[in-house]
């Protein structure tokens, strides 16, 4: 037979082979395909198992949970108690009582406008949009400093807990977004001196520990501007952290620019457009999308490290939790308080986390799919 | 482009460009280009590669700076001021090599963007007007994908179509086909074509010739920054005087 053949039928279009569903296919395709492969899953199985089970044991099987004093703990697992007893002061620190619903209100309005904006499905983007930026802050300003509409002064010296590191958290990471943003393109300008100014601030910001920033914030600060201006101590770590952790985003999303290749600044050059609508409008929106893995990276590490406020006297989460361990009724309960603090950070970073992957899958656009 | 318009420049060039002179570092990639194109007229440069071509017409819309020279577009001369620049190149559409469409807006926005933005012209105007240039491309149909889902051939006739939106007086093509697979070359010189035909001033870097032969009023061979040819394309591909010149056609027609 001679190397010809021509074909006059076209195959047409047919589905994937049936691909393997089910929980039993699951596990036989991913776990025990093959003698050599089962014998590993099992081992790491049992491993698991035995290693993690005092943990479940001692956590939730063998734990106290209800009661109101020290007298409820058995002693033999863990006594969430400690925890139930002291939850105010966890969620609102040192606020007083009388004033916390102020607190809960800002909770609401924040859980509320967060969904708004979450949620593709709820309408009116824009307004929530408007809502969060101006709107939002303005009221939890009032409500949580009050002294205005009749409402009771609360020092910030007086704020503390899981409300304190979200404040700190919220306004760190709304705050060096934009100008880690104004910073990478200062450093990308062809302007010298606003490239210069860009690369010394961000140099200098990165190469300090943001330990000595917030020290420096406390302590230093008030040696060097005279003593009638008054900067209030919170107020002061607030710009220390967002201006370190810009210097961070800068550098991430300097990342993203360059990642965009010239051929889109230079389509919107030619069709007239000018610097910030080709950044606006162009560049920026895909080099975010680009570096979202990066960012939220950022606003992880920037709300875990809220806790470092502890060192300047401000008893955020964590600290108000080490607080508590020092109670004489209740000496000994440090694993707990520690179990539970790091379980909530894990909650709000782990969110974070899920919420950055279901934005990215939504932002796609490519051919892929 | 109104007929007002085009009278009241009367018999202004289109591009005019006097001792133009362009280094990169030491390199000098344009050397004492001097080239006028009317309104009206179509312009293929062709020329081997690094020979200048490309940067030439970028030149003219201030993608690239020059060093030394003069360059009026539409009776406006180029200076270092940005919105100078900016006002220029709204009359200079651009067409590039590898497309350059927005991949995250859908090819309805890509063509809306500057009309928007520029224009200051409201939604649903501008929607009008990028529908239409879609329909002239032939791909209004695929007005609400993304380009990634776009082939070459669609995704630069999009291109052409939202350079066009702009209403602009002048096209520059820079290799608009040179990134394609050989099948969809035929869409995008379609469409230059008919652009040719209604009476739009191009100036086409290109290797094909057939394009050439068929719509230009004058091809200009560049070799080593400088222009070494212009003669129309009966001449050009017939006659032509220089030696480079028939090496450099002997070289792409020869197989």
């Amino acid at each position: 037979m001679a190397g010809e053949s021509m074909r006059d039928v076209m195959i047409e279009a047919r589905r994937p082979p049936n691909a393997h569903r089910g929980v039993v296919k699951w596990l036989q395709r991913n776990l025990f395909n093959g003698p050599l492969n089962s014998v590993v899953s099992v081992i790491t199985i049992s491993v698991l198992l035995w290693a993690l089970w005092p943990l479940v044991q001692w956590a939730l099987i063998q734990a106290d949970w209800l009661g109101d004093s020290r007298q409820a703990c058995s002693g033999e697992g863990a006594c969430w108690v400690f925890i139930s007893a002291r939850f105010e002061s966890i969620i609102y620190g040192f606020y007083p009582e009388a004033a916390r619903w102020r607190v809960d209100i800002v909770f609401a309005l924040m859980a509320g406008l967060l969904a708004w904006l979450a949620i593709p499905r709820i309408p009116g983007k824009r307004w929530a949009a408007i809502i969060a930026v101006i709107g939002f802050p303005v009221a939890a300003y009032v409500l949580l400093l009050g002294g205005h509409f009749g409402l009771m002064h609360v020092s910030t010296r007086n704020w503390g807990g899981l409300m304190l590191t979200l404040t700190v958290a919220t306004i760190g990471i709304v705050g060096s977004l934009p100008i880690g943003i104004v910073l990478a393109l200062g450093r990308r300008s062809n302007m010298p001196l606003v490239r210069a100014v860009s690369v010394v601030f961000i140099e200098f910001w990165r190469g300090v520990p943001l330990i000595t920033v917030l020290f420096m914030a406390s302590v230093m600060l008030p040696l060097f501007v005279p003593t009638e201006v008054e900067f209030d101590k919170l107020l002061r770590a607030l710009v220390g952290i967002m201006l370190f952790w810009s210097a961070y985003m800068a550098e991430v999303i300097r990342g993203g620019l360059q990642a965009i290749p010239s051929g889109q600044d230079e389509a919107g050059k030619a069709l007239g457009l000018g610097y910030w609508h080709r950044m606006g409008l162009i560049v920026l929106p895909q080099a975010l999308k680009l570096v979202i893995p990066g960012i939220v990276n950022t606003f992880i590490a920037l709300f875990k490290d809220t806790s470092l406020v502890l060192i300047i006297g401000l008893f955020d989460l964590l600290a108000i939790i080490r607080a508590g361990l020092t109670d004489s009724d209740w000496l000994g309960f440090a694993t707990e308080g520690y179990v539970f603090a790091a379980l909530v950070f894990w909650v709000f970073c782990f969110s974070m986390s899920r919420y950055s992957q279901y934005i990215e899958k939504r932002l796609q656009t490519g051919h892929t799919d | 482009m109104s007929q007002a318009t085009a009278t009241s420049h009367g018999e202004t060039p289109m591009i005019e460009m006097k001792g133009l002179n362009k280094w990169y570092g030491d390199f000098h990639v344009l050397r004492d280009i001097d080239l006028t194109v009317k309104r009206g007229e179509r312009i293929v440069v062709c020329g081997p590669s690094g020979s200048g071509k490309s940067t030439l017409i970028r030149c003219i819309n201030h993608l690239e700076s020059h060093q030394q020279g003069e360059i009026v577009v539409n009776g406006m001369s180029m200076t270092q001021d940005v919105k100078r620049i900016e006002q220029i190149r709204r009359n200079v559409g651009m067409v590039f090599q590898h497309f350059n469409l927005f991949p995250h807006l859908s090819v309805l926005e890509n063509c809306c963007l500057s009309q928007t933005w520029v224009q200051k012209k409201p939604r649903a105007e501008a929607e009008k007007t990028a529908m239409e240039y879609l329909e002239r491309v032939q791909i209004a149909d695929q007005a609400y994908k993304y380009p990634g889902q776009l082939s070459g051939g669609q995704q630069q006739r999009v291109a052409i179509a939202r350079a066009l939106c702009m209403r602009p007086e002048v096209m520059l093509f820079d290799e608009p086909t040179s990134a394609l697979d050989p099948e969809m070359i035929k869409e995008v010189l379609d469409v230059m074509i008919e652009l040719a035909r209604e009476g739009m001033t191009m100036l086409c870097v290109t290797h094909e010739m057939g394009f050439a032969k068929t719509v230009a009023d004058r091809v200009i061979f560049m070799d080593q920054g400088q222009i070494i040819e212009e003669a129309p394309p009966e001449t050009f591909f017939n006659n032509p005087r220089s030696e480079r010149t028939k090496l450099f056609l002997s070289q792409i027609l020869g197989h």
